[in-house]
Order: structure tokens, then C-alpha cells, then sequence
């Protein structure tokens, strides 16, 4: 069984015990200290920002070209904080039971309870450091609610929280920069991190300009890397987006959690042809005003598939709303796992409408008959000017198409209490790790995780294991760098030896597909064996016949790719593995064989109520299953009922 | 909606900094009027990688319009012929069959070519590291609704923050001016409460960085509004120059 740390006594009481039982470091010791950061999107920027405050010499990593451009930019709705300003009834107790039983009951209390009771400050901080919120006019927060909480404690910025507060934490980065407090690498991969004595003392990077293959030391790497989600190929991630951190750290000996658990996001443009690169979501804001239908019946499902008719002539009884219909309490505003598989459920039963019979109506035509084409366009004009240059239809006039995309994932890196993951001194922060949002995350809680594992979290904890190993310099001339450098720099040759007749993107296709089919909106046994063989298969074929061009020393995009598809193709199975280990339902994780008489997800707690982190054991065997069981002392397990 | 349309791509090649580039030519056939130009791209690049051809660069990630990354300057405009739009959010229905495309990378001294398409805009970078935030640590910050800002003030703090940092105003600036980009977030902080107490060193900081970066000087031509993704406004330039001014006066 594995330890999470969580600290002892009452819920509401243990990080302020916690924070006081950790270690502190001398304030005049911590320049002595070095910090690695891969990633600058929320948790990295505020993490680096934070410590580098703090006093310690903090070296950042991106690979993009600024770190402004981390993905964290692109979230659009909004970030919960329990700060109960409309006075409906929130507190830190609810945003906590919200959360938890939003996951279906498969997160930890602690953490969960920690990340709503410092929801709170990231507001402040953020006001503080200017990013623009949403006001009301006599000048204080406006608050919305969002992805069916019963509460309005979402703040949001326009469509853009996501860069607002991005942009935010940015601007606490440069500062540091500026000071000389963080030395920052852009254009740089990280490719392996690198152990001594069973700690994690450094990375090793590749500079995506010239191909110099880079060790770096540090007293603890905290990897800020976000999540897996483009292992389906096509998801609203960034084309970017990538596992090989974190997949190079569990080759290392870092367990990998719940990688099962991945959220299919309802609100996202239908694919339109095999040319798609990417998926764009529309914010579940919009479930708040838009009606979500399809026909009535098949026969007329077809007639628009073929264009004979068109939406807004069918009339309101040859219509189903059926997010209203079958959950009238909750609408259209059911959480986002219970959404997209309704939106599947219809379109198999071949009521979907667009060409490709992929898609399901989001309708704003009662909201602007109630409150005016104004009104809308001022809440939502620029998802709609987006969906019109996607798509080329008026939305205000049409109602939207829309089907589930692969979006975020609850799965990563485990971690402890600290977010320390099974390597000491190896960190997991935000999307990278596993460990707030069970098996689903409700909406406008990843900002809210990846902020409070970076301001208000690790600025804590990082602090009593680095005061446990002292401030001795890390060498990064010592041999455990020399041995992962030179086994990066064998793989590079390996990779750049490919010289077959396969694209990368062709296998990252294919793959995401694979996974797509058998491992997404809903699983089985028999799928998720057959999907398990395809994958390996094509493992193997990638490594005789992809093509991978150019060489080391030179801006290489064939080979970025190929490095991270090949890490794509192992999580792939492992993530097979978890999900046919978990013999039940739960929240983004669907079992056929696992279901209520009404087609709900069926957990079985007595079994499953424990986290599944998996440990590496060398190529092509298999992984070894390590199980945290979770505890609930506070809230009392029920089955998820949105009616 | 139209079939789908052949095309003659004229697209810089430039192996890396140093090297010098030339235009060479690709054809593109068979491209949908859904797919967005760099998908167009993705398309072309894939048939060159089958061909054992080097792919073209060009920097993208989110494709949705908001991380700033994506560039190019096609047929003469930054990002593309179409208004308020950034090249990845540019769909192919906005071609016709036959069209022979030119595709650029955005030029500009203070953004060297780092190979074809792609561009250094690492400029941007040490202008914000110069002064573009708000001098406080993590923690012991005020409750967020001591802060009371009229929704006025907010939402037009808001249209200057929006800016993506592409560095399409620079590229459609007969001056490689960075004047539009660096006014955005200088405006940011001067119109909000919290900007203020470091407004003027802020402005000059900033200024003095872009100056040093060797962008060039605004001679008002608005081509940066004109082609801004995110239609940030030339009134920034006039309000940067008012706190750049004053910040002489102030600075005693």
C-alpha cells in the first residue's frame, strides 16, 4: 500500500498543522539552493515565480518559443474560489464536496480539501498582480456559475481566463527574470531526469535550435508538464502537448496514477474531414444558455444529415432535449463525463446530426428570444466568432454543432500530499499530476489546481525536503549525468536511424484512434484486449518503418515528434492496462460491462475505492500495479445522481 | 461550400539564421475549404516527408487563436487576409482554386529567422522581463474585492491585456515598430489601480528595452491595428507616449 502522506487530524484542520509541522530553510540558505521547473503554464510559471521569491535559484524550462505560449493559455471559462461573494451559499466545505463527489468519489479528501481552502487566496493574487476579471458595475468581482454547480463561484476573464491568468503568472516569472532570480530556457526540451542515490538531482534537455544535449542540476525537478490528453491524436490540447516528461520520470522510477482517467470534454467543434489537426472546444459556459438537442428520430436525423431540412424548421415536438429530459434538475448543466456520453449515446443511436452524423445541437435561439442578440453576443460573442470562422455558419442564427473531444486528464504522475511523486525530489504540479480530481474534474478547476499546486503549495512543502538534504551543491559532472545523457543522446540516433516509409503523424493517427475507439467515451474488456494488441503492434512497427528526417544538430521537428509519439505509444497501453484493471464505472471512466439500469456509471467502492499508481519494470514487461486506498471520513460515498 | 482547390504554394526556405533563403515553389492539390492554412501546411509537409524533402518550419501550438505563437506573412499580410484572425483560425475558404499563395516568415531585424518560417521573438520576452507586471511576491495581497474598479476602467484595461503577443504589428509595420505591443501592456497597468505605483518607471523601462531591441519608431500608419489578431488599439500608442513623457517629469 502505498503512503500518501495526508496529515492526521480533522479535515479542516490539516494543511494549517501540516504547514506548520514542515521544515523551513534559513532564510540565507536558500540562495544555496537550485530548483529545476520544466513547464511554464500555470503550476510552472507560479512555481517558479513563488520559489524564486522565496530566495532559491530557480532554472525554467519551455519548449516553446516564449513561455508565455504554455497551454494553460487557452482555457477559457473561468477558475472557482470559494469565496461566497454572491452570498448563494458557498464555502470552502462545499467546494470541496462538490469536487470530491464530481470525481466521483475517486480523489483524496486532503488534497481536495487543501485546494478549495487556498481557492481563495488565488483570486486575491491574482487581482493583486492585475489580471483583468469580470466586474459589476459598482466596481467588485463578478461571478458566474459553471459546469453545473449549483453556485456561482467561477471568476472569469471574457472567454480568456485562461491567458489572463497565465499572462499573470508570466509577469510574476519575468520579474523574477529580471531580478536574475530565475534563468530561463525556451525553445528546450527535457528528455530524462536524472537520479543520484535514488534522488532526483537534475534533467537532461535538448535545445531545439541547435540539438545540444544539456544536463542541468538541481536540488529537486519539478515537473509542471501538463497532461497526456494527445495521446487521442486529436484533442483540444495544443499541438505540442506532450507526455515525454513525465513519461521519461516514470521510466525512472516515478509511478504513473489512474492514466485511465481522461475527460471528454461535451462543448467542442465536430471534426469536419481526416485533414483535422486538432479539436476546438466551446466553453460548457455556453451549456448555460444553450439548449442541448438532437431530432426525435432517426428518419428526421437523416433528412438534416443531408441538408433537406434544416434545424431551426423542425418544430418543437419532433425535437429531444435529452440532457433536460432525463436529468430535470441539473439540464443541460450535468457534469461534463455525464454530457459527452449522453451526446454518444444519441448520435450511435443515429439521431446525430452534420455530414458526418458526429454531432449533436447546442441551441441559443430561447436564450436570444429572452434576453436579446445583445446580451448573448456580450457574454458570448467570442466563442461565436469563433465557432463562425470554424465552421462558417452563424451560430446566432443556426444553432451550434457540437460533440465531445478528448480535453484533460485526471490521470499523471503520482504524488504524495506534497506532491512529491515516488522519486524523492521529484515533484508533479497541476495537470502532470493525479491527484485533485478523481475521476472527472468539474469545470473551471484545472486553473484553480494548477495555480494552487504553484503559489500556494509547493512554496510549503518543497521547503521541508530541502531542508532535509541540506544545501551541499548538486555537480552536474558527476557519472549519473553522463550515463542518462549519453543514453538520451543513443535514442536521438535511434530515432534519427528511422528512415522507413511511415509518417510520424501517420502512426500518431493511428494510435489515437486505436485509443479513440477503445479507450474513450466508453471501454470494455473485450475492446480495451483487442485495442492492447493493436497498440503493440504498431509499437513495433514504428520502430522499423516510421521516417524520421534531418539530423540532431538543427531545428528538427521530424524528430521532436517522433520522440514524443514513441512515448505516446507506450502510455497508450499502460493506459489500456489500468483501464481494464478497474472493473467498474467511474466518472470519466465507463465500463460497459459496469453500468446502472439507467446506463449511469457503477462504481464498486468495496473493490476500486483506491488509486491505481503503476511503476515502470523495463521494456515490454508488465507494469506493477501499486494501490493507494482512499480513504472517506467526511463524505459519505453515493451514487453521482443528477435527476 | 466549394470542392476542393489545387494551389501553388511560394513559400521562404531558409535553412537557419545565417544561412541565406530563397522562395521555393510547392504545389498543393486537392486542399478542402474546411481546413484551416496551416492544417493546408500539415497537408504539404506530410507529402514532403514522404518524399524524404525536409518539412517546412513554421511555429504553431494551440491553433485557437490565443498562445501567439503561429505567424507568417501570406500574400504581404501578417496572419492573412482576413480581419481580427490569426493564421492558425484562417480557413482555406478564404482562397480560390489556382491562387498561387506567397508565404513568409514575419521580417523584422529584431526577429531573426530561425529557420523558414519561424522566427525569434525572444524581443518580446526581455521587454516584459524590463518592467511589465506589478512588483509583488506570492501571498500577503489585499482581499480581491478591497480593490474596487469601475467595470469601465476594467473592460478597457481588459481590451489591452488581450493582446496575444504574435508580433503581427511589428511584421505589418513599414518600421518593424513594437510600439502597439509594447503600449498594450504598458496601458494595461497605467488604466488599473494596481499599476500605478511603479506607472511611470514602468513606461520607461519598457520603452528603453524596446528601443534597445532595435525595433524601429510609430510614424502612425495604423498597420498595426489594422492587422492586430486581437484588434488592440492605436490609442495605446498615444497613452504609452503620454506616460513615457511624463515619466521624465516624474521620475525628479
Amino acid at each position: 500500500m502505498l503512503d500518501a502522506k495526508i496529515p492526521s487530524g480533522p479535515l479542516a484542520e490539516k494543511w494549517n498543522k501540516h504547514k506548520f509541522d514542515l521544515k523551513l530553510v534559513n532564510p540565507s540558505n536558500k540562495r544555496k539552493y537550485d530548483i529545476i521547473v520544466v513547464g511554464t503554464g500555470l503550476a510552472g510559471a507560479s512555481a517558479a515565480a513563488s520559489l524564486a521569491e522565496l530566495g532559491y535559484n530557480v532554472k525554467a524550462f519551455c519548449f516553446q518559443d516564449s513561455p508565455r505560449r504554455a497551454h494553460s493559455i487557452a482555457a477559457q471559462g473561468g477558475i472557482n474560489a470559494a469565496k461566497n461573494y454572491p452570498n448563494d451559499g458557498d464555502s470552502v466545505f462545499r467546494l470541496f464536496y462538490d469536487t470530491i463527489k464530481g470525481g466521483d468519489y475517486r480523489s483524496r479528501e486532503g488534497n481536495v480539501y487543501r485546494l478549495a481552502e487556498v481557492s481563495v487566496n488565488i483570486i486575491d493574487q491574482c487581482v493583486a498582480q492585475g489580471v483583468p476579471f469580470a466586474r459589476e458595475y459598482g466596481g467588485l468581482l463578478d461571478n458566474r456559475s459553471f459546469g453545473g454547480a449549483q453556485v456561482s463561484r467561477t471568476f472569469y476573464a471574457r472567454g480568456q481566463t485562461g491567458q489572463q491568468l497565465l499572462l499573470g503568472a508570466y509577469s510574476a516569472l519575468n520579474r523574477q527574470i529580471n531580478l536574475g532570480k530565475v534563468k530561463m530556457y525556451t525553445r528546450s526540451e527535457m528528455l530524462d531526469v536524472v537520479t543520484v542515490d535514488g534522488k532526483a538531482q537534475g534533467i537532461i534537455t535538448r535545445n531545439l535550435i541547435d540539438g545540444t544535449i544539456e544536463s542541468h542540476a538541481g536540488h529537486a525537478v519539478l515537473l509542471c508538464t501538463g497532461g497526456y490528453g494527445n495521446v487521442f491524436y486529436l484533442s483540444t490540447n495544443a499541438m505540442g502537448s506532450n507526455v515525454t516528461a513525465a513519461w521519461r520520470a516514470h521510466k525512472r522510477g516515478a509511478y504513473m496514477a489512474n492514466p485511465c482517467y481522461t475527460q471528454i470534454h461535451p462543448t467542442c467543434i465536430p471534426v469536419s474531414g481526416d485533414h483535422q489537426s486538432k479539436l476546438t472546444l466551446m466553453s460548457e459556459s455556453l451549456r448555460n444558455d444553450g439548449r442541448v438537442w438532437v431530432p426525435k428520430t432517426k428518419e428526421i436525423a437523416e433528412r438534416l444529415r443531408k441538408g433537406e431540412i434544416k434545424a431551426v424548421d423542425l418544430k418543437e415536438d419532433e425535437r429531444d432535449y435529452f440532457l433536460e429530459r432525463k436529468y430535470p434538475s441539473f439540464g443541460n448543466l450535468v457534469p461534463r463525463d455525464v454530457a459527452s456520453r449522453n451526446a454518444k449515446q444519441v448520435c450511435d443511436e443515429g439521431k446525430g446530426v452534420g455530414k458526418t452524423g458526429l454531432a449533436v445541437y447546442l441551441d441559443f435561439a430561447d436564450s436570444i428570444k429572452r434576453l436579446g442578440e445583445d446580451t448573448v453576443a456580450a457574454k458570448y460573442g467570442n466563442l461565436f466568432d469563433m465557432y463562425r470562422q470554424i465552421t462558417d455558419e452563424n451560430p446566432y442564427k443556426l444553432p451550434m454543432r457540437i460533440y465531445p473531444a478528448v480535453h484533460y486528464t485526471m490521470g499523471g504522475l503520482w504524488v504524495d500530499y506534497n506532491l512529491m511523486t515516488s522519486i524523492p525530489g521529484l515533484y508533479a504540479l497541476g495537470e502532470a499530476n493525479f491527484s485533485d480530481h478523481g475521476a472527472n474534474r468539474l469545470g473551471a478547476s484545472a486553473l484553480m489546481q494548477g495555480l494552487a499546486d504553484g503559489y500556494f503549495v509547493i512554496p510549503y512543502t518543497l521547503g521541508d525536503y530541502l531542508a532535509k538534504i541540506g544545501p551541499a551543491p548538486i555537480d552536474a559532472n558527476r557519472p549519473e549525468f553522463a550515463k542518462v545523457k549519453s543514453e538520451v543522446e543513443v535514442r536521438v540516433k535511434t530515432l534519427l536511424s528511422l528512415r522507413g516509409n511511415k509518417t510520424v503523424d501517420e502512426y500518431h493517427r493511428d494510435l489515437g484512434k486505436i485509443m479513440w475507439e477503445y479507450c474513450g467515451m466508453s471501454r470494455d474488456e473485450e475492446g480495451l484486449k483487442k485495442a492492447k494488441g493493436m497498440i503493440s503492434d504498431l509499437r513495433a512497427d514504428f520502430w522499423k518503418n516510421a521516417i524520421v528526417l534531418g539530423d540532431n544538430e538543427e531545428v528538427n521537428q521530424s524528430l521532436e515528434k517522433a520522440g514524443r509519439v514513441a512515448d505516446f505509444l507506450e502510455l497508450g497501453e499502460l493506459m489500456i492496462d489500468d483501464a481494464l484493471n478497474r472493473d467498474e464505472s467511474c466518472g470519466g471512466h465507463f465500463r460497459e460491462e459496469y453500468q446502472t439500469p439507467e446506463g449511469e456509471a457503477l462504481r464498486n467502492d468495496d473493490d476500486f475505492a483506491y488509486v491505481a499508481a503503476w511503476a515502470y519494470t523495463g521494456d515490454n514487461m508488465p507494469e506493477e500495479l501499486h494501490k493507494e486506498q482512499l480513504e472517506f471520513e467526511n463524505v459519505k460515498l453515493t451514487q453521482r445522481s443528477y435527476k | 461550400m466549394s470542392g476542393n482547390m489545387n494551389l501553388t504554394l511560394k513559400v521562404w526556405r531558409q535553412k537557419n539564421s545565417s544561412a541565406s533563403g530563397k522562395f521555393v515553389t510547392y504545389k498543393a492539390p486537392e486542399i478542402s475549404p474546411d481546413m484551416s492554412f496551416l492544417e493546408m501546411l500539415d497537408v504539404v509537409n506530410e507529402g514532403l516527408v514522404k518524399k524524404s524533402e525536409d518539412p517546412i518550419q513554421f511555429d504553431h501550438d494551440c491553433r485557437e487563436g490565443i498562445c501567439g505563437m503561429c505567424s507568417l506573412v501570406i500574400n504581404g499580410e501578417p496572419h492573412g487576409p482576413k480581419r481580427a484572425t490569426t493564421t492558425c483560425q484562417l480557413h482555406m475558404r478564404s482562397f480560390n482554386d489556382g491562387d498561387t499563395i506567397v508565404i513568409e516568415p514575419f521580417r523584422a531585424a529584431a526577429f531573426p529567422v530561425v529557420k523558414d518560417l519561424a522566427v525569434n521573438r525572444s524581443a518580446f520576452d526581455r521587454i516584459q522581463q524590463a518592467g511589465g507586471y506589478v512588483s509583488i511576491g506570492t501571498g500577503g495581497v489585499p482581499d480581491a474585492n478591497e480593490i474596487a474598479i469601475p467595470k469601465v476602467i476594467a473592460d478597457e484595461a481588459f481590451n489591452s491585456a488581450t493582446c496575444i503577443g504574435c508580433g503581427a504589428c511589428v511584421a505589418a509595420c513599414k518600421n518593424a515598430s513594437a510600439m502597439l505591443f509594447v503600449s498594450a501592456k504598458i496601458s494595461q497597468y497605467a488604466m488599473l489601480p494596481q499599476g500605478q505605483p511603479e506607472r511611470y518607471a514602468r513606461a520607461e523601462a519598457m520603452v528603453l528595452q524596446m528601443d534597445e531591441e532595435g525595433f524601429g519608431g510609430c510614424t502612425n500608419t495604423y498597420a498595426c491595428e489594422a492587422k492586430c489578431p486581437k484588434e488592440i488599439k492605436v490609442t495605446n500608442i498615444a497613452r504609452m507616449n503620454r506616460e513615457f513623457f511624463n515619466a521624465e517629469f516624474i521620475k525628479g
